[in-house]
Formats: C-alpha cells, sequence, structure tokens
C-alpha cells in the first residue's frame, strides 16, 4: 500500500495502480481520451498528463505506476497548458459538426473542450476528410471525426478477440478501419459506439433519435441472456429509443451483447396490447372484464388436476410466486417452467453457475460440455477470454465446434466422453489433474436427448473427482439461457411430484386428461400436440404462435415496463425497474393474476407489490438476501454411463426469442453474419 | 586527419573485395578467441574505457548501456542491432553492411559475449537488399565456420537473425523496432520500463546501431587507449562522415571526432561547389539537428561539444551541405513533411501539430500566409516538445527551430506584402 502526496494531500492507495486509476479511487478527476479502464493503456492521446516528483516532463498518468512517496500534481499551469495544447491539436482536424453529431450532450471531446480547452485557435487549416467506411449494420462510422485514440481497436482485439479491426496508414493520414471492409464479426461489437469517445462510432439504431438531455434513464437488468448484465434504458417519455450498458464488475463489468442492445426495435413490434377472447375460431378485442369472465368461468368447471400452467421466458420472479400460488389455490400441481430439462428445483446448487462470473479470473482449467458461450452468453465468453488471455488457462470442449475467440481442445461430440474422463481413459484427463483451480460449465446442449437429472449426477462425479469442489472453490457450472425460468425455479414454479414436467403435461393433454392451459410467455413447445379441444390462457407481450393458439390472450407489460425481481446464472437476485409506460391496456403482469383471483374467488392475499414480495421473502431467503453462491450438494446417486451426441441449443444468436425474432437489426444481423 | 593505419573500416568501400578470406585477411576474427578469453567483465570496462558513443544519434555510452543488464536475472537476454537507418542523409550503415558485414557479425559475437545474449536479431531497413545478401552471406560464412550455432569455440552459443523493415522511419526508434520485431505495428513503447529491463518479448534487451557494434571488435583488438587517443576528448575515437548535398565529391568517409567541419569538406569532399564563398548553411548530423548557417561554420568542429557550442549537434553525421541555390524554405518544407510523413500518428501533438505545420509551410512558400503565421509555427513546435512518447516530435521541433533561429526574420520579410 504506498502512501502518496497528491496535490499536497497525503492519500494510501492500492498497490501496483496506475496514477490515473488512484486518482479515480480518490474522486481526484483527470481528463483523457485513450484510456478506459477495462482496455489495456497506451498513454498517447497525452491528454492525462500529471507532474511527479522527480521528473522534467509532464508523465502519462495512464501508463506510470504509483511509487512509494510519489509527489503528483495534476492541476499546475504547465498542466493546463498541456491540456490546452492537446485539445488545440484534436481540434485541427476534428470537424465541429456538433449540432448534427449523435454524440453531442455526451461527447468526451466537447466536454474537455468546454472544461479545459480554448474557445479559439489561431490554427487554422483545411481540415482532413475520410472516406466513409462500413462497420455492418450495428454501428453507423463517421470516421472524420475520429480522434485516434484507438480505444475500439483495443476493444476488438482485447475483449472481443476478433483481429478484424486496425488503423491503416500512419501519421495523420491514420484510419481506423476493417482490415477487410465488413462488419465486425462479434456479438459484442455494439460496444465499439460505447467506447468511442467522440461521434466517430455511433449507435445506428439511435441515431438522430434525441439528445442525451432529453432522455429520461432507468437502470435496470437485461433478460436478453440469462448473465442478468445490469442495463441503462434511455427512453424518451414514451419509447425506449436506446439500451446501454451499465458497469457491474461482478457481471457484465462495461459491456453487454448486441442482443441485449438492438431488441429496442422490436420492443413496440407485434405487441399484445389489449386482451383478447376467440369467438367462433377468431381471436377478438375484448375488455379485461370479459376476458376474466370467460377464464373463471371455464376454471369453475374444471378441478384442480385437470389445469395445468406453463411458465417461459422472461417470467419475473414475482409473477411466477403469486400465479403459482393462484393455481395451488385451485387445487393444481401440473406446474412446470423448466421446458424439458428437468432441474431439480429443491438442489439449487444443481443448475447454477456456481463459480460465479467473477470466479472465472482464478479458475485455471476449464470443461464445456455442450455449450458455445458465445452465443448463450457473449458476456461470460469475453470473461473466458480475459481469463485466456492471463496465460495458464487450458480450455476444453465437448460438444459442437464454435469459434470462441480463444484456443481450446476440442474432444468429441459425445456425452460418452465425459464418462471416460470420470473413468480416467481420457488424454485430457492428465490436464484436468495438474490444474489447481478446475471449472466445469454444463451448457443446454449437454442435456440434449439425456435424463437431466443423469447428466447432473455424471457431471457432479466428475467435478468430485477432479478437485472441483474444494472448501473455497466450486467449479461445478450450468449455464443457462433463460432468466425466466432461473426466477420461476426460485420462485419454485415445478410440481410437487418429480414425475409432472412439460412432457407429462403435454402428454396429458393428449389423453384428455388436462383440459386448462395457462402459458406465461411460452412459445416454443409444440403446440400441434395440443388437442383443440383444450382451453389455453396466454399471458404475454409479443404475438407468437402461443398466442395464435390461445382462446384467451391476456396482454401483460414486457419487463422495461413494470418493476420485477429476476434471477441470473448465479442465482442472483436483481431487482428490475419500470423504465416506460406500458403499451394499450396491457396490465403489470402480476396484478393480471391477481385480478383474476378476484373472479374465480380466491383470496391471495396480496394487496401491494410490497405483500407480494414479503410472501416471497418468506417463503425464499434469498430473495432479500446478499448474493452468495449456492452450496455443492453431492447426492452420491449411483454414476450412469450415457452416450448420444450433443447439440447447441442456439444457432443463430440474433434470433433466439419472441422479442429478438421481432428485431429488424436483429434480422439484419442474421443475413449477415449467419449464412451457412 | 585520420592516419590510414588508424581506420576501423579499411574496406569501407569494398575496394578489396567482400568475403571471409578477405575479412580475415584484414584482421576480422583474429583473436576472437582470445578477447572472449578475457571475460564479460573485461569487454564491457573496456568499452567504457574507451568512451564509445552510441553511433546512432543519441550518443548514448555503449559500456553503460551494456552493464544496465541485469546478469542475475533468469530471463533470456538478447541484442538487437538497429540497421533501419533512415534518417535523411544518413548512408553509413549501408556502407559497412555492404563492404564490412563481416565487421558486424564479430561484433555481435562479442556483444552478445558481453551481455550473456543466445540470440541476436539484426533489424535492417526494408530498402536494403543487396545489402541484406550480403549480411547473410557474412552470417552464413560465421556459422560455417563455426563461429555461429551451438558451443562456439567452447564458449558461447549464439545465433544471428535478420529481420526486415517494411519502410518505416519510426521502426529506427528502439522500441518501435521492437515492436515491428515482435510482428506488430511500428509503435515506440512507453519508457519507462526501458529496454534493458523490458525490451524485446519483454525480456532484457540492448539495442544499438550498426556502426557501434561494427566498431567494437578493433577497439578490443587494439585497445581502448588507441581508440581514445583519437578524437578530443569528451568525443573518443572515430566515426563515419555521410557527406552530400552541394559538395564537389559526397561520399561516406571516416574521420577522427573533433575534425574540422572545413577540414572535412576540403579533404574528402573536393569543397562546395561554387567556393566557400557560395556557401550557405549546413545540416550537420542528419535532418533532425537544427541547421549550422555558415557565418558559424569558421571554426565548427565536428564533435559533440563542438555542435552544442553552436547550437546543434553530431547526430549520425549526415553532413548536409546548403550552397546558395538552395531555397531555404523549401528545404525547411521538406524536412516538416517528412517528418508529418513518418509520424506513427500515435500520439496526438505529434501527428496533429505535423500535419498543422506542413500546411501552414506550404501557405508560407505559397505566399498566402502572413507573418504572424511564422509565430504560430513556432508557437506549435514549442508546446509540441517533450509531451510526446518518443523522440520523433522533439526531432520535428529541434528542425523547424533550428531555421526559425537563424531565417525566421527572412521568412517573415518575404511574406510582407
Amino acid at each position: 500500500m504506498p502512501k502518496i502526496v497528491i496535490n499536497g494531500e497525503e492519500n494510501e492507495v492500492k498497490d501496483g495502480l496506475t496514477i490515473i486509476q488512484a486518482c479515480d479511487e480518490l474522486g481526484i478527476q483527470i481528463p483523457r481520451f485513450c484510456y478506459h479502464d477495462k482496455l489495456p493503456s497506451v498513454g498517447s492521446c497525452r491528454m492525462c498528463m500529471v507532474e511527479i516528483s522527480g521528473s522534467r516532463k509532464l508523465v502519462p498518468s495512464c501508463a506510470t505506476t504509483v511509487a512509494e512517496g510519489m509527489e503528483i500534481q495534476t492541476e499546475t499551469e504547465a498542466i493546463h497548458k498541456a491540456r490546452k495544447m492537446v485539445l488545440e491539436m484534436l481540434l485541427v482536424n476534428h470537424p465541429l459538426d456538433c449540432p448534427i453529431c449523435d454524440k453531442g450532450g455526451e461527447c468526451d471531446l466537447q466536454d474537455q473542450t468546454y472544461r479545459y480547452g480554448l474557445d479559439n485557435s489561431a490554427i487554422n487549416v483545411v481540415k482532413r476528410a475520410v472516406e466513409q467506411k462500413d462497420f455492418g449494420p450495428l454501428i453507423d462510422p463517421y470516421m472524420t471525426r475520429c480522434i485516434h485514440c484507438t480505444r475500439c481497436i483495443r476493444f476488438a482485439t482485447e475483449i472481443a478477440g476478433v483481429q478484424e479491426l486496425g488503423a491503416l496508414g500512419r501519421g495523420d493520414h491514420t484510419e481506423i478501419s476493417m482490415y477487410i471492409s465488413k462488419a465486425l464479426s462479434s456479438e459484442l461489437s455494439g460496444n465499439l459506439a460505447e467506447v468511442c469517445p467522440v461521434g466517430a462510432l455511433t449507435n445506428s439504431q439511435y441515431a438522430f433519435k434525441a439528445r442525451p438531455w432529453e432522455l429520461i434513464s432507468t437502470e435496470t437488468i437485461d433478460v436478453m441472456d440469462a448473465i442478468g448484465s445490469n442495463i441503462k434504458v434511455d427512453a424518451s417519455t414514451l419509447a425506449v429509443l436506446r439500451i446501454m450498458p451499465k458497469i457491474n464488475d461482478e457481471i457484465n463489468e462495461s459491456w453487454i451483447g448486441d442482443k441485449s442492445r438492438y431488441i429496442v426495435d422490436a420492443l413496440r413490434i407485434q405487441r399484445l396490447d389489449q386482451p383478447m377472447v376467440r369467438i367462433n375460431s377468431r381471436l377478438s378485442k375484448s375488455s379485461w372484464h370479459e376476458a376474466f369472465k370467460v377464464i373463471a368461468d371455464k376454471l369453475k368447471s374444471l378441478n384442480g388436476s385437470q389445469v395445468a400452467a406453463l411458465m417461459g421466458d422472461f417470467v419475473d420472479v414475482e409473477t411466477a410466486f403469486i400465479t403459482k400460488k393462484l393455481f395451488n389455490a385451485l387445487k393444481c400441481d401440473n406446474l412446470d417452467c423448466r421446458g424439458g430439462i428437468n432441474f431439480d428445483a429443491n438442489d439449487r446448487g444443481s443448475y447454477l453457475f456456481n463459480t460465479t462470473i467473477t470466479g472465472i479470473e482464478e479458475a485455471d482449467s476449464c470443461l464445456i460440455v455442450g455449450s458455445n458461450p458465445r452465443f448463450e452468453a457473449p458476456v461470460l465468453n469475453a470473461r473466458l477470454r480475459k481469463r485466456y488471455l492471463k496465460g495458464g488457462f487450458e480450455i476444453a470442449v465437448i460438444g459442437d465446434k464454435y469459434d470462441g475467440n480463444y484456443k481450446y481442445d476440442y474432444l468429441g461430440n459425445n456425452i460418452a466422453i465425459l464418462n471416460d474422463i470420470l473413468d480416467g481413459k481420457h488424454e485430457w484427463v492428465k490436464k484436468l489433474k495438474s490444474s489447481k483451480k478446475p471449472m466445469i460449465i454444463l451448457g443446454q446442449g449437454a442435456f440434449y436427448g439425456n435424463d437431466a437429472a443423469e447428466v447432473i449426477s455424471l457431471a457432479k462425479a466428475v467435478a468430485v473427482k477432479y478437485n472441483m469442489i474444494q472448501k473455497d472453490w466450486n467449479g461445478y457450472n450450468v449455464l443457462n439461457t433463460s432468466t425466466g425460468m432461473l426466477s420461476a425455479l426460485e420462485a419454485g414454479f415445478v410440481s410437487q411430484d418429480k414425475k409432472v414436467d412439460t412432457n407429462s403435461i403435454i402428454e396429458a393433454m393428449k389423453a384428455r386428461n388436462i383440459k386448462f392451459l395457462w402459458l406465461n410467455n411460452v412459445d416454443n413447445i409444440n403446440f400441434d400436440s395440443i388437442p383443440q379441444d383444450v382451453f389455453v390462457v396466454y399471458q404475454g407481450h409479443h404475438g407468437d404462435k402461443g398466442a395464435a393458439r390461445a382462446d384467451v390472450v391476456l396482454s401483460s407489460n414486457l419487463w422495461l415496463e413494470q418493476n420485477g425481481t429476476y434471477v441470473n446464472i448465479e442465482g442472483r437476485f436483481q431487482r428490475a425497474y419500470k423504465a416506460v409506460p406500458s403499451v394499450g391496456e396491457s396490465k403489470e403482469s402480476w396484478k393480471i393474476i391477481r385480478k383474476l383471483a378476484e373472479y374465480i374467488n380466491v383470496d391471495l392475499h396480496v394487496e401491494t407489490f410490497e405483500d407480494l414480495r414479503n410472501q416471497i421473502a418468506a417463503a425464499n431467503p434469498n430473495f432479500n438476501a446478499e448474493f452468495s453462491a449456492a452450496s455443492f450438494n453431492n447426492n452420491s446417486a449411483a454414476v450412469p454411463s450415457l452416450a448420444g451426441e450433443i447439440k447447441s441449443v442456439i444457432e443463430n444468436y440474433y434470433r433466439t426469442d419472441i422479442i429478438s425474432k421481432n428485431s429488424v437489426k436483429m434480422a439484419e444481423c442474421t443475413k449477415l453474419f449467419m449464412k451457412k | 586527419m585520420l592516419e590510414k593505419n588508424d581506420r576501423v573500416f579499411n574496406n569501407l568501400y569494398g575496394t578489396k573485395g567482400v568475403s571471409f578470406d578477405v575479412a580475415k585477411s584484414l584482421g576480422d576474427f583474429s583473436n576472437l578467441k582470445e578477447i572472449l578469453g578475457k571475460g564479460a567483465d573485461y569487454i564491457i570496462n573496456e568499452i567504457k574505457n574507451s568512451q564509445l558513443k552510441g553511433r546512432g544519434g543519441a550518443g548514448f555510452p555503449t559500456g553503460m548501456k551494456w552493464s544496465f543488464i541485469n546478469k542475475k536475472d533468469p530471463r533470456p537476454k538478447y541484442l538487437v542491432i538497429n540497421g533501419d537507418e533512415g534518417e535523411p542523409g544518413t548512408c553509413k550503415d549501408r556502407e559497412i553492411i555492404r563492404h564490412e558485414p563481416y565487421k558486424i557479425v564479430e561484433g555481435a559475437i562479442i556483444s552478445s559475449y558481453a551481455i550473456e545474449a543466445k540470440a541476436c536479431y539484426i533489424y535492417i531497413r526494408g530498402e536494403f537488399i543487396q545489402e541484406t545478401r550480403a549480411l547473410q552471406k557474412a552470417i552464413d560464412d560465421a556459422y560455417a565456420n563455426g563461429l555461429l550455432g551451438k558451443n562456439c569455440l567452447g564458449m558461447y552459443d549464439l545465433d544471428i537473425y535478420i529481420h526486415f523493415g517494411a519502410g518505416a522511419y519510426i521502426c529506427g526508434e528502439e522500441t518501435a523496432l521492437l515492436e515491428s520485431l515482435e510482428g506488430r505495428k511500428g509503435f515506440p513503447r512507453i519508457k519507462p520500463p526501458f529496454p534493458a529491463v523490458s525490451g524485446l518479448y519483454a525480456n532484457p534487451t540492448v539495442i544499438n546501431n550498426i556502426e557501434t557494434i561494427a566498431v567494437v571488435p578493433t577497439i578490443l583488438r587494439r585497445g581502448a587507449d588507441w581508440y581514445k587517443s583519437m578524437g578530443v576528448a569528451e568525443a573518443a575515437g572515430t566515426k563515419l562522415f555521410c557527406i552530400s548535398g552541394f559538395v564537389n565529391n559526397p561520399c561516406v568517409v571516416e574521420e577522427k571526432l573533433g575534425i574540422g567541419f572545413k577540414e572535412l569538406i576540403d579533404t574528402h569532399c573536393g569543397g562546395v561547389i561554387g567556393g566557400w564563398d557560395n556557401f550557405l548553411a549546413v545540416i550537420p548530423g542528419g535532418s533532425s539537428t537544427p541547421i549550422i548557417p555558415a557565418a558559424l561554420c569558421e571554426r565548427l568542429t565536428m564533435d559533440f561539444e563542438g555542435m552544442k557550442a553552436v547550437g546543434s549537434s553530431l547526430g549520425t553525421g549526415a553532413v548536409i551541405v546548403f550552397n546558395k541555390s538552395v531555397e531555404i524554405l523549401r528545404a525547411m518544407k521538406n524536412i516538416v513533411a517528412f517528418y508529418n510523413h513518418e509520424s506513427c500518428g500515435q500520439c496526438t501533438p505529434c501527428r496533429e501539430g505535423s500535419a498543422a505545420a506542413v500546411k501552414i509551410m506550404n501557405s508560407i512558400i505559397n505566399k498566402e500566409a502572413q507573418p504572424k503565421d511564422v509565430d504560430l509555427l513556432e508557437r506549435i513546435m514549442d508546446d509540441t516538445f517533450g509531451t510526446t512518447i518518443c523522440a520523433l516530435n522533439d526531432a520535428t521541433v529541434f528542425a523547424v527551430k533550428g531555421f526559425l533561429k537563424h531565417y525566421k526574420e527572412d521568412i517573415k520579410q518575404s511574406l510582407q506584402i
């Protein structure tokens, strides 16, 4: 812990920090362009220069490490002069087109010129012009505005791991460009607009929509994958205009995937904006009263065992909990949220990412089974790459091959290989044995064609045998892709009867034992196998297969239009907040259930949202508690011998759910990147 | 004038032919084993005693540079030889590589032995095709004669590799050279860490100019005292001068440091075209050294101190002579345009400042500028001085300020309406 003196005040800072990091921690402002706290520093913009004792020249604070007793000045005349010079030089070629630039109002160059720069310059020369570039459908480049900070290049090469973006030419002829003109082939490319300090790389979707001071910002949670990335939603009074990452070092650092960022255009397309009831085989608009009455009449005519309910994507904990409560009150136990992979809801540790996302950085080997993290969780994949770049990280993959931006040993495409590893017959066992903190990641693909419980007990046996379970290290992980499923699981939305699951419910409908099916955002089951006389209620926000089959459609709010709680892969409960008002007549999803309960004369003892949350907290202690990783439960069942091909669940990253399927941007990306 | 038998480079023009046998007959490799037998410490001390300063332009004492390598460090150590000769007016390394490549190989063996390097990289300017062939042949000959490879002379392991540059002046800057050698774009690195601590592949590295390495064997063979006996107090030894511009016989010639400027031109180049009355100015050490007008050249001596006295520096010893047919403004613009073109583009002040300077220079030449623009040019130079990662921008500033120091009023005069 070196002691340093900054502007005359003595401070103690952490070891190994650079001056700019130390100043950031102490709240001392230092202007910067090329420095970004998540990217390697190059020290080339010369804006962050400070004075240190023992150096005649100013030093770049982003590239100078603090040392014991160092005396640092950040606001002297020489520094101000140097900052003025840098800004004057940057503005020699930067077009002063702020009125038509999308970055205006949140531009580093604008802000810092205002704070540190000159209001005029004697250097009056013809400005450089740069040919328009093509960066694909997600990023709009205006490269004449580029100030050559190279943040985008460092992001693309280090974080995204694609060596496609670089600086061509030299000196003031330098142009930031794709080496071969095409879109950046990364699921994180939207972050380029984020790291650019000026308006050179902009978000094509947000182009010319608004000025930052007009926006209403809400900090909330992303549900497009199950990482639970923290996001900042910028909206006008009615509509979401853009989604940006919010820094959370434990989950997404400063990044989000393209799907999370660019589904904005789908938020108001194909929306269910009012309840509908099927009359004479056609869905027609109705009032909430009518819709509830139809459902209540139907429910009153049936007993609990003839009713079933399924939960799908985007379901929050509160809605799942109150829905379960309602159906339990009807003596119905035909509940499921797992969509075919039958995790044991009572063993949290068996379906969560127990190492935690930050834990990846401590691991020294990783066995990935049936997963393509690049598609299933691009931000988590960036974390794997970050660990990989530090060196000493062995990765092996069982399952489909993928381009992961890191080197891995490909072991094959059969779950039987996991049995070989357990028996010590496989080559890769050597590497597992030699590592101190090994981890295993089971993707959704690992469960393809096999019973989930058996796959889990096999994986657990591997984990135990190869030292993945230690006193303060849990290397057993499952990478889920649906926040809705995890949230519903935490709300206990499964049947008490272990034999009941999504498949058994469908079979029961075929056998005419179940006559009423409640769907909340479920669109991926086989609707052809549901007999015509089953009464289907669909609660959701986007019209797709589920709504098309439904007899009654209840339009509920999107996650950005209501408060809620979502669980991520680690089992972390995070609160999401309302960012925009609801569309049409749609209601908050928990209120729909609460209202329906009145129509069927069930008292749920829920008057307010607080009541509901208190009841959840009573049922699940993790709901309000500080996050801690789930414990490992070694249910020493007999280890099965498994065999069968592993198939990746996500073939197209850009179109995975009903929201992204309705996005024009995602369709453009599909066309561009998903060519076979 | 340097005596014939005091020359280090006896075959600088290749008149005796270029081969291993010729080199041997001229004394190369004659007592290599004996020199190495005296040990690394002896070699470093002897080079320190000889006061040999780096011949690449900065003039850093070579022996001291070698002594920065920490021998206890377990990491591999590297010797990198800088043959990316790109400074306008400089062509001394080219002559050495062409005609005296065996001196480089021998120097590399001795230097690597002194710093315990097992691999040596020679970074050569991309345009030097014929030169590289000559050097490669010398390296091949050394392998064939058991002087390179594993367990040579029973004393050392050494491999020498040649690496081609791709025509960027900035890759002559030592850390940019390392970046280029590692396969990346030639961007200078931030110092510290210095190469002696973290250089090539983040290992301890010594980087020396071709000429520095090539004189090492002769110094050790004939002794530091012999070398020191030539030249002047602060600048010992001999140096290759590359004289170009408006002289009757432009040439590369080896001379004692401290020789008079006029003597150098008269003896080796047959004087200035049009005689000394027609002499205008001289750029004494490559394009980045400040220009010296004729009036200050009367007693000018070619050494570090002598140059300092007239506000310039010795640089690489590339003497560019101007006579009165040269238009100072255009010469100045050429030099600024060169530095703008060769700026790597990393640091803002250099990238934007040099580009603005070129544009201002053009407007001055086209008589579109006002006299105050000359002051603006000077202000840009003053403001950007010392603010960048490497010294390229400082070189621009030196050159431009040198011109402005002596010719500012003339330039302003030319812009008066």
